[in-house]
């Protein structure tokens, strides 16, 4: 191969290179795949399965499913997940029956492995699609998932 | 006039050089200690212990459940070849029998992952080199990926998608859709990759006889994946101990026998396509049935050693178990296959430029997190 025929070959590797790269440049928005993130937030649709945050849905009479079984804090494996709970008179039955206090949840150390969620046997908790948890201080990340005043659904047991 | 002499008697001294633990060539925190005259590398030392976050240590605290996700956390880019291996470890120490849908489905994610990861690397190594434009359209198809990712399995990087007995939920209504969509898009595409970089004069003088690794270097340093197979060392665990559903599946080793740069490339290369191959043989006949088995609440392993090796995207991953009969690990061992390829390094890159270097760890395919563990 002569050094000549060595410049010209070399060149035209280039030029297929080039074309490639020229073709995306003229047909430069086909097959995008970009989002334009903080302009979309109102048509933004996450997966169902996305993980978020844990959260503990509530009906509208304020009650929840959650029976304080700590299954959940158990399979947690970083202890995310702490419930304060009690043995509190059931007025129906007159029995002493075990009831959450606080089901306090620390966003900033959760792995989102989804553990507790499939630990819990009466779907207390569930994933959350929302991922905007910049915070300015980390004390906010520690949350308490039941509401304030709220109370277990009649008939829930585990 | 007064002439002066000038007298050539300089001596080339050698002298020390980091390259890291923050340069963007090493790909994470991996601390180079070079010794170098002039541009010829006489030492490559690599500093380890950066990112240690004693993962080892920590699955002999937790169950065997959620030793799983922490070895998302090791080789962050084949998340699910990770959990998958875990996760057979203690299926084959409890003997129970996995649902071939299960298996099914592992065997498509897991190439997934492997796709993924070659795409990622493909990008970056392009970028190391000198070609930013690889890492835009590497970036690219990778994306679609992750969007399958996270619709089936919740999260696009640390999946945490496979449990001991099976998979945490059944795949996704447009599973199948997507996966299809997606290998039509990457034929067109992975053709694209070899016209923009492979044939590049540039690139071929950069790659081609940089970091020659011999079949019996490689075989003595314990080189496994693209790295081993590069130098002609058959070591696929794919081919030569099939798990899941990978012994239904018909693919060829990608193998090559020149040991420099180029080769371990052209195997990745090829690795992606016989990926694909895999993917169309199995995605048309996932067979009906469970998507788990039940296991107990708390999983006890017999008493005994368990070992299990699975083809990571950058080679063997064995997952070690020595059990005593309680629900941890008495002590929980990985082999993991970047740390023993990046222990070539040294053997590699000495008497080369420093340019070189660059290439050839971008061959080697260093996940730090995966090294340090």
């Amino acid at each position: 191969m002569s050094y000549f025929g060595n410049i010209a070959k070399g060149i035209k590797t280039l030029l297929t290179g080039m074309s490639v790269t020229g073709n995306y440049f003229l047909h430069s928005r086909k097959g995008a795949i970009t989002q334009q993130y903080p302009d979309n937030r109102e048509t933004l649709k996450m997966f169902d399965r996305f993980r978020g945050e844990v959260v503990m849905p509530h009906d509208e009479n304020n009650e929840h499913t959650c029976t304080g079984c700590q299954k959940c804090e158990i399979a947690c494996p970083n202890g995310s997940i702490e419930i304060i709970w009690d043995r509190q008179l059931d007025p129906e039955t007159g029995k002493k029956k075990k009831m959450i206090d606080k089901h306090i949840y620390h966003l900033g150390m959760c792995t989102m492995c989804g553990l507790c969620i499939e630990a819990c046997p009466t779907d207390a908790i569930l994933w959350a699609q929302n991922f905007e948890n910049s915070v300015y201080d980390r004390s906010y990340l520690t949350k308490v998932l039941n509401k304030p005043g709220s109370k277990v659904k009649a008939g829930i047991e585990d | 006039m007064e002439t002066t002499t000038i007298t050539n008697n300089f001596k080339s001294e050698e002298y020390f050089i980091n390259m890291g633990p923050q340069h963007p060539a090493t790909h994470g925190v991996l601390r180079l200690l070079l010794t170098i005259d002039g541009e010829i590398i006489k030492k490559v030392e690599p500093d380890l212990g950066y990112i240690h976050r004693s993962i080892e240590k920590m699955c002999e605290r937790d169950s065997y459940q959620q030793i799983v996700h922490l070895t998302d956390r090791m080789d962050y880019l084949s998340s699910h070849i990770n959990n998958e291996a875990v996760c057979l470890a203690v299926e084959n120490a409890l003997e129970i029998d996995i649902p071939e849908r299960v298996k099914v489905i592992r065997t498509i994610i897991g190439e997934l992952t492997r796709i993924a990861s070659h795409t990622l690397w493909w990008g970056v190594m392009g970028m190391d080199v000198g070609a930013l434009t690889t890492y835009f359209l590497g970036f690219r198809d990778r994306e679609l990926i992750n969007d399958i990712f996270e619709e089936t399995c919740g999260a696009r990087l640390t999946m945490n998608y496979n449990i001991p007995g099976g998979l945490m939920y059944d795949i996704h209504p447009n599973f199948i859709k997507r996966v299809k969509d997606f290998i039509a898009h990457f034929k067109t595409k992975l053709p694209e990759y070899d016209k923009l970089l492979t044939g590049n004069v540039i690139f071929q003088k950069r790659m081609k006889g940089v970091g020659i690794l011999t079949k019996e270097d490689a075989i003595s340093f314990g080189a496994s994946g693209p790295v081993g197979r590069g130098s002609g060392y058959s070591c696929d665990v794919r081919k030569h101990h099939a798990y899941s559903a990978l012994d239904k599946v018909n693919f060829k080793e990608a193998l090559r026998t020149e040991g420099d740069s180029l080769a371990r490339y052209e195997v990745r290369v090829q690795e992606m396509w016989e990926s694909m191959s895999i993917i169309e043989q199995l995605i048309d006949n996932i067979p009906e049935g469970d998507y788990k088995v039940a296991t107990n609440a708390v999983i006890k392993l017999p008493k005994g050693e368990f070992y299990q090796k699975v083809e990571a995207a950058r080679g063997e991953l064995g997952v070690y178990i020595v059990s005593t009969g309680t629900k941890n690990p008495y002590r929980l061992k990985f082999r993991s296959p970047g740390f023993s390829n990046l222990s070539l390094l040294n053997h590699i890159a000495v008497g080369g430029k420093i340019g070189d270097l660059v290439a050839s760890m971008a061959t080697l395919d260093i996940v730090v997190p995966d090294i340090d563990r």
